[in-house]
């Protein structure tokens, strides 16, 4: 395949054509109940944001970390106090300095995968969820003092326009994630990914190649502690609004992303996107079918208990069956219909 | 076994006629020149282990210079220590005259000393194009930056890095293989592979650990072939471990020889061919 812009093949660009025309022209005109967008999309695009950068750390440099949490509040609150104390400040600007913010403390909490790998590195990456959220927590100044210990976060306000319903958000995050994936693919395609996986594969060898392990690893967590930044100020100013900290930031909400980054398909770009969907969704979908099939039939604890144990089932056998996640999947089963076709 | 010893007789023939003689007979483009590589008093242990003891030994310009000797003799362990992956306790490596003080891969790879591991060390997951293509990590500039947002550097370097990677995939004859992941390719194909990201580097040294290990004939006379084509047509200074005598006695120019982490023998292949220890140490002997 012949690239035919930039480094882009035709089947990118058509990709990227029909995505953006489905997420820009088909679902701005064709949903219309807020539902949809405040409790289902922009979260989804939000926690895609962060699987992203998971994906970034772990599927491409191969440095598990467990702390994707405690980088979303860091970004949320950065972003809170800026538009609080900075007069004028722009909303944009502000999501980019609390990326870098969260960037700066993500090389922090990085600095032990110098040291130790795999999964005492995933242990000592943990720091990062608990001591960012007990320090916002702890020092009132973050939460400008609130007497409730929750945060209610501004109204966002781009140029006068304001950016309140539903339908609006979902433009502004999905264009945010839009800029950011195109940003990702661009690093995952080139060197800068190249350096990744080779660091992931065997660093020994990266650096006998000239490969800075320090570089790549702490770049890597970098990235990924941005993405979450970014990802953790959307989600409060678009999804939760009231934040309290512990909650809302708890080790559950990091284990998600993580869980969102291997069933999606480590080492993809795609996988963050299909992993956020279905940890996201299927609990929805289930739900769902639960209530309109069994409804009357069954109690609804039990329903409830039983979407439980139908997910667990599900995530056990794809992961047996195909562990390398949805996106592998999906790649296999394009690969045989062409197959079929010629 | 007369018939496969028969086969190896004219391969190894042919080696020498169609690239040795050449040389021979029209001189080498890149003349042996001064050492480039010095290794003095080099002494290694692992606890009580002692690996290498008080080794010294030289490698000139644009010269292949053999590595041999028993297993555990400490070879490995000696371009390990080369290449900055082990820290000898004792003695210095010089490069080009000078003392190289803070020796880690990273140091090395950017003094130009490139080199392939003895248990492939390639990135599995990565295809071929792909794994030569880290190999030009030291030719490439652009920052993570650039590369996200796909600034004029980045697609200069790429394109160029590309370039180079087609020509060096295209000398190791593995075109039809570029796009497969390594993890997928035989073991022969593998060690091409390594081969080739060494060479992306563009080092002025390359070490080879047993570049021919596990290979057939045949492909041990492409690798051969490879090996002496890049030493004659880029000056490139090879220093290679490998067990096939066959081999080393026809391509390199000089052979040191191990045994027990000492140097029993260091001269030009018929001399050492010839070496009573060293013949001690490839059949055993036994000791008073």
């Amino acid at each position: 395949m012949k690239p035919v812009f930039m480094k882009y093949t035709k089947a990118d660009i058509v990709n990227f054509v029909v995505l953006l025309v489905i997420g820009f022209l088909v679902i701005p005109n064709v949903i219309t109940t807020d539902y949809w967008y405040t409790s289902i999309l922009i979260p989804w695009l939000c926690l895609t944001l962060a699987a992203l950068g998971q994906n970034i750390v772990m599927g491409y440099t191969g440095q598990l970390s467990l702390g994707a949490a405690g980088f979303m509040c860091a970004g949320a609150y950065a972003c809170y106090n800026m538009m609080l104390r900075i007069q004028d400040m722009p909303f944009l600007g502000a999501l980019v300095l609390s990326g870098l913010i969260a960037a700066g403390l993500g090389i922090i909490f990085g600095l032990p995968s110098l040291r130790i790998r795999g999964i005492y590195l995933m242990v000592a990456t943990l720091a990062s969820q608990f001591f960012i959220v007990w320090v916002i927590d702890k020092f009132g100044w973050f939460k400008n003092y609130d007497v409730s210990g929750s945060t209610t976060f501004q109204k966002i306000n781009i140029n006068g326009v304001a950016f309140t319903s539903g339908h609006m958000m979902y433009l502004l995050v999905a264009a945010i994630v839009v800029v950011i994936t195109l940003l990702a693919i661009n690093m995952a395609r080139g060197s800068t990914g190249r350096n990744w996986m080779a660091v992931r594969d065997m660093d020994i060898a990266a650096e006998s190649m000239g490969v800075s392990l320090l570089k790549t690893k702490l770049q890597a967590f970098a990235i990924n502690a941005f993405l979450c930044g970014i990802a953790g100020a959307l989600y409060t100013y678009t999804y939760l609004k009231t934040v309290e900290p512990f909650a809302a930031f708890n080790i559950s909400l990091s284990f998600k992303i993580m869980f969102m980054a291997i069933i999606g398909g480590l080492g993809t770009i795609s996988g963050a996107f299909i992993g956020a969907a279905f940890i996201l969704l299927f609990p929805v979908v289930l739900n769902a079918i639960g209530n309109n099939v069994f409804h009357g039939m069954i109690d609804a604890t039990i329903i409830s208990a039983i979407e439980q144990v139908v997910f667990g089932g599900l995530i056990i056998t794809l992961m047996i069956f195909e562990p390398l996640g949805f996106a592998k999947l999906w790649e296999t089963l394009k690969q045989k219909v062409i197959r079929k076709k010629s | 076994m007369v018939i496969k010893k028969n086969v190896r007789k004219k391969i190894k023939k042919k080696i020498k006629t169609k690239i040795k003689k050449k040389i021979m007979t029209q001189g080498r483009k890149f003349k042996i020149g001064k050492p480039i590589l010095e290794v003095k008093n080099i002494s290694l242990s692992f606890g009580g282990v002692k690996a290498i003891t008080n080794i010294s030994f030289n490698v000139l310009e644009h010269e292949i210079r053999a590595l041999i000797g028993p297993n555990g003799a400490g070879k490995s362990s000696l371009l390990n220590c080369i290449n900055g992956i082990y820290k000898p306790q004792e003695g210095q490596i010089l490069f080009k005259g000078e003392v190289l003080d803070k020796i880690t891969p990273n140091f090395i790879a950017q003094k130009g000393i490139s080199r392939t591991f003895q248990n492939l060390a390639l990135f599995k997951r990565m295809s071929v194009l792909d794994n030569i293509l880290v190999g030009r990590k030291l030719h490439s500039k652009a920052n993570f930056l650039e590369v996200a947002f796909q600034l004029p550097r980045a697609i200069r370097e790429e394109n160029q890095n590309k370039e180079k990677c087609e020509e060096i995939i295209k000398f190791l004859e593995i075109e039809n293989i570029k796009n497969t992941p390594v993890g997928k390719l035989p073991y022969g194909l593998q060690k091409k592979v390594e081969l080739g990201r060494a060479l992306a580097t563009e080092a002025n040294i390359l070490l080879l650990d047993e570049p021919m290990a596990g290979m057939n004939v045949e492909e041990k006379r492409d690798m051969c072939r490879f090996i002496l084509k890049v030493n004659d047509e880029l000056g490139t200074t090879i220093v290679l471990i490998e067990h096939d005598m066959g081999v080393v006695m026809d391509i390199s120019d000089r052979v040191v020889v191990l045994d027990y982490g000492k140097i029993i023998g260091d001269d030009v292949p018929d001399n050492v061919r010839s070496n009573k220890k060293v013949i001690d140490a490839y059949l055993g002997v036994a000791h008073d």
